[in-house]
């Protein structure tokens, strides 16, 4: 038996011991995902102890190295892992920004130290983390952020505000990006990190079209962010004036993580549908079938595609701007998977509120979907970024 | 296995890409042949040439004189052929006919591998009778008759039929049309009496019969496979034959879109390149994106076949539909940014539009495809 093979083997039947029934289920609401951080609880005794074992195997952030939390786990091991955890359909033990972006920025630009301190509190969930980067003038246009940080010899006074930061009201910490020097737009910025509840620091949620709240408007006002958080631990992310850099790497795991190329995007929708009609007392319209075979064949296609691209970009084999284009089809494939998810479902999946429809699961998901193809870079500044960096387009 | 080429693929890519653009260029073959008036639509020289390479019989057994590979190699070749529309007897002879002769007596191997093997012979496949492809009914006859058979009907839309040293023929031995049993596959030599063909162009230049089969006699030895039991072969040939096609038409589509992108690079209009316009630019973006995902399913696909995976089936029709809407997405658009130059013949770009036109109706378009992975998926 090769490695992988008893690697497999191995997997399975930890698998087996340590992820419970219940967490094999699909997530039917927020509060199934866990998402960690100070102030969070557990729904059930299995979500703990699934999360226990979890980072108690590494498997939180499995292919991060063993030093900083990590499971240590080589690119064919952990696609291992993912396809073992998928064909029992365990839940992610945790969800994370933490794990998703800063986590990956750190490993790239931190020193040893951070590392240490920080990715082993993302890896253990101690810390939940948003994202600063938006302000209510700078979108697309991020790297024009005004939000400024003075320089005060050991420590910076940060003004300014951010706008859609998801989750801020419920973070613990921020990774911002600050603008210490107003005469140079690129090598102008920081990468800081701080604590949310710094003095000055305050949230105030924005109610979505879907209803919920899940983002805010954060407003920095005097704040005072130290330049050090201990012996080589500094406060902020590679050098300070250069964190479009990191900004900019951190966007393209942003990019990746919401095209679900690792899975989280290949669902077909056909077969579900025709059934769920069937239930109903209703039958697919022959022209709607027809349009859910034609979505299937995009869906599994792009199934393909992000199997390829983890592949790919493992070994470097990948084009560099490859995640926009994974953003991009990624987000419109789930935008046009929920069209089709309401016309099937028909009026049952207007309700708003109803037990049947779990609150108005379908409108309200679908409503999200619309958010794929904006947050993390929209479609066209996708667009925008392959016909420069990859098609190499003049002017772009 | 990962989904990327490993270092022999890779090479063998390398190999395919130079050799093609050399010798397989549109120049050099289409054009010349077409100009030409050529009936068999297609170079015996290059033919020979191709099995120089070791690529006719890339898909033979290494005991039976072949290279022994898998459909990703035979994919990377026809890759190639779809970049640069090389007009070959590639498709039907060493991916088709070749899946079907795997499941032949050795007799039948003997007869005409080696054929296949030196770039001797070309051999064509009879499936279907319609202007659609439709596996599922076969009507062509083949009565038992002394030691074999005797066979007729028609079969419509052969590839290179007039051209074929050998054709296989899917017949009905029992059950009425639609059955799903019953169907025989047989070896008709290109001399057999009371076949007839008709040729006809196709918009690509391609050539295609229609062939009548009045009573021809085979021996028991031109089957396939077992009496009744040709489904099995067929359908192999048709997984086989639909993801070569795929691959064919990710070579046609990228090879539109490259050169659709070189334009936008060259011409100039209201004082700048064509290029730096965004309605242009998002649409090429936007083509880029599908090309790579077409070329995704297409390797999957060949993966899952060379594995043996039950779900190869599934991806074929996957691939083989992605790709049919992603080249004829790139031929559309490459026609359309060439601008008016798009309309001439001296453009290459409308060549393409042109083979993935063809390409898509072979072996099923992305209708038919699409249909089936809903079946498959149980809707
Ligand atoms: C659900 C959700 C969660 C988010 N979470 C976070 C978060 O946690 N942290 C954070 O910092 N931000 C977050 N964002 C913000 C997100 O990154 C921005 O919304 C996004 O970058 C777009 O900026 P904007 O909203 O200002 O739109 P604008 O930039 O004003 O864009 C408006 C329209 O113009 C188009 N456009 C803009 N520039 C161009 C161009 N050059 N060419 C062509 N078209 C163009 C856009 O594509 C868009 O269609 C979130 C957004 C959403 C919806
Ligand atoms: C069959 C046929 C018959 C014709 N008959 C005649 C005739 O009788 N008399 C005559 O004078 N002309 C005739 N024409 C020419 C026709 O009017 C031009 O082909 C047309 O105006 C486009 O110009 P072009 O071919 O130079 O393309 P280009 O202008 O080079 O365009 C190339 C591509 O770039 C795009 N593009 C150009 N500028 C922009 C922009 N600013 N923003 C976004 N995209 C842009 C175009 O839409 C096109 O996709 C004919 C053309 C054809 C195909």
């Amino acid at each position: 038996m090769s490695d992988l093979e008893t690697f497999r083997e191995e997997t399975r039947s930890w698998l087996e011991a340590n992820c419970p029934a219940e967490m094999r289920e699909p997530v039917r609401d927020e509060e199934d995902i866990y998402w960690g951080g100070r102030r969070a609880t557990f729904k059930s005794d299995a979500q703990k102890s699934w999360f226990d074992a979890c980072v108690a195997k590494g498997y939180t952030v499995p292919a991060w190295p063993k030093e900083y939390g990590g499971a240590g786990l080589s690119p064919a091991e952990a696609k291992v892992l993912r396809q073992e955890m998928t064909r029992i359909k365990a839940r992610i033990p945790l969800s994370s920004f933490g794990i998703w972006m800063l986590g990956p920025a750190l490993l790239h630009f931190g020193t040893e130290e951070q590392k240490k301190h920080f990715l082993g509190q993302i890896a253990r969930g101690e810390i939940r983390w948003c994202q600063g980067y938006s302000e209510p003038g700078s979108g697309s246009d991020l790297v024009s952020l005004q939000t400024f940080g003075e320089d005060k010899g050991d420590h910076w006074v940060v003004n300014g505000q951010k706008v859609w930061t998801s989750y801020a009201d419920q973070a613990d910490w921020i990774f911002c990006l600050v603008r210490t020097d107003k005469e140079d737009k690129y090598k102008g910025i920081t990468f800081m990190l701080f604590d949310t509840a710094s003095e000055g620091c305050s949230t105030k949620p924005i109610k979505l079209i879907s209803g919920n709240s899940p983002f805010c408007e954060t407003f920095m006002e005097d704040v005072k962010v130290p330049k050090s958080y201990g012996e080589g631990i500094p406060a902020y992310v590679g050098e300070i004036n250069r964190g479009w850099d990191v900004a900019k790497y951190l966007l393209g795991h942003e990019r990746e993580m919401i095209s679900g190329a690792d899975g989280g995007n290949t669902g077909t929708v056909g077969s579900a549908m025709s059934r769920h009609a069937a239930k109903g007392g209703d039958e697919l319209d022959p022209v709607l079938r027809a349009e859910l075979a034609m979505f299937d064949v995009d869906a599994l296609a792009y199934g393909a595609m992000g199997e390829k691209f983890l592949d790919e970009i493992k070994v470097g084999k990948a084009h560099p701007a490859q995640p926009n284009m994974m953003k991009y089809a990624g987000t419109e494939l789930n935008k046009r998977r929920h069209e089709l998810m309401m016309s099937a479902g028909g009026s049952r999946s207007l309700e708003w509120e109803s037990e049947e429809t779990s609150g108005g699961k379908p409108s309200r998901g679908w409503l999200r979907t619309k958010a794929n193809s904006i947050e993390g870079g929209t479609s066209e500044v996708m667009l925008n970024v392959i016909s420069k960096r990859i098609l190499d387009l003049p002017g772009s | 296995m990962p989904l990327y080429h490993d270092e022999d693929q890779a090479m063998l890519a390398d190999t395919a890409t130079s050799f093609m653009a050399d010798q397989g260029n549109i120049k050099d073959q289409l054009r010349h042949w077409r100009d030409r008036d050529c009936p068999d639509g297609f170079g015996h020289g290059l033919w020979k040439q191709m099995a120089e390479m070791g690529f006719t019989g890339m898909l033979v057994g290494e005991g039976d004189g072949g290279l022994g590979m898998g459909h990703v190699e035979a994919g990377i070749v026809l890759e190639e052929i779809g970049r640069n529309l090389t007009p070959s007897p590639f498709l039907t002879s060493s991916v088709l006919a070749a899946t079907a002769l795997k499941h032949g007596s050795n007799d039948l191997k003997g007869r005409y591998l080696p054929g296949l093997i030196e770039g001797d012979s070309v051999f064509a496949v009879a499936i279907d009778e319609t202007a659609k492809h439709r596996p599922s009914r076969i009507t062509t006859r083949a009565e038992k008759s002394g030691n074999g058979f005797k066979l007729s009907g028609s079969k419509s839309f052969v590839i290179q039929g007039a051209s074929a040293d050998m054709l296989v023929v899917a017949a009905r031995t029992s059950g009425s049309d639609e059955d799903d049993d019953g169907i025989t596959l047989f070896a008709v030599p290109k001399d057999a009496a009371n076949m007839s063909h008709n040729s006809v162009r196709l918009v690509d230049s391609s050539m295609a019969t229609h062939t009548k089969f009045d009573g021809v006699e085979l021996d028991g030895d031109a089957v396939i496979g077992e009496v009744d039991g040709g489904r099995e072969v067929l359908n192999a040939m048709l997984t086989a034959g639909r993801i070569g096609a795929a691959a064919e038409g990710v070579g046609v589509a990228s090879g539109a879109m490259d050169i659709t992108v070189d334009y936008l690079k060259q011409r100039k209009q209201f004082g700048k390149l064509i290029g730096e316009f965004q309605a242009l630019q998002h649409r090429a973006s936007h083509l880029y994106s599908e090309v790579e995902i077409a070329r995704a399913a297409v390797i999957k696909a060949q993966q899952l076949l060379d594995g043996g995976s039950e779900k190869a089936e599934l991806m074929s029709s996957v691939a083989k539909a992605k790709v049919a809407k992603t080249a004829g997405l790139a031929v559309k658009e490459g026609v359309q940014m060439h601008g008016g130059v798009g309309m001439t013949d001296e453009y290459d770009i409308g060549l393409y539009m042109k083979r993935d036109r063809a390409l898509q109706e072979f072996l099923g378009d992305a209708y038919f495809h699409a249909n089936r992975v809903a079946e498959m998926s149980g809707y």
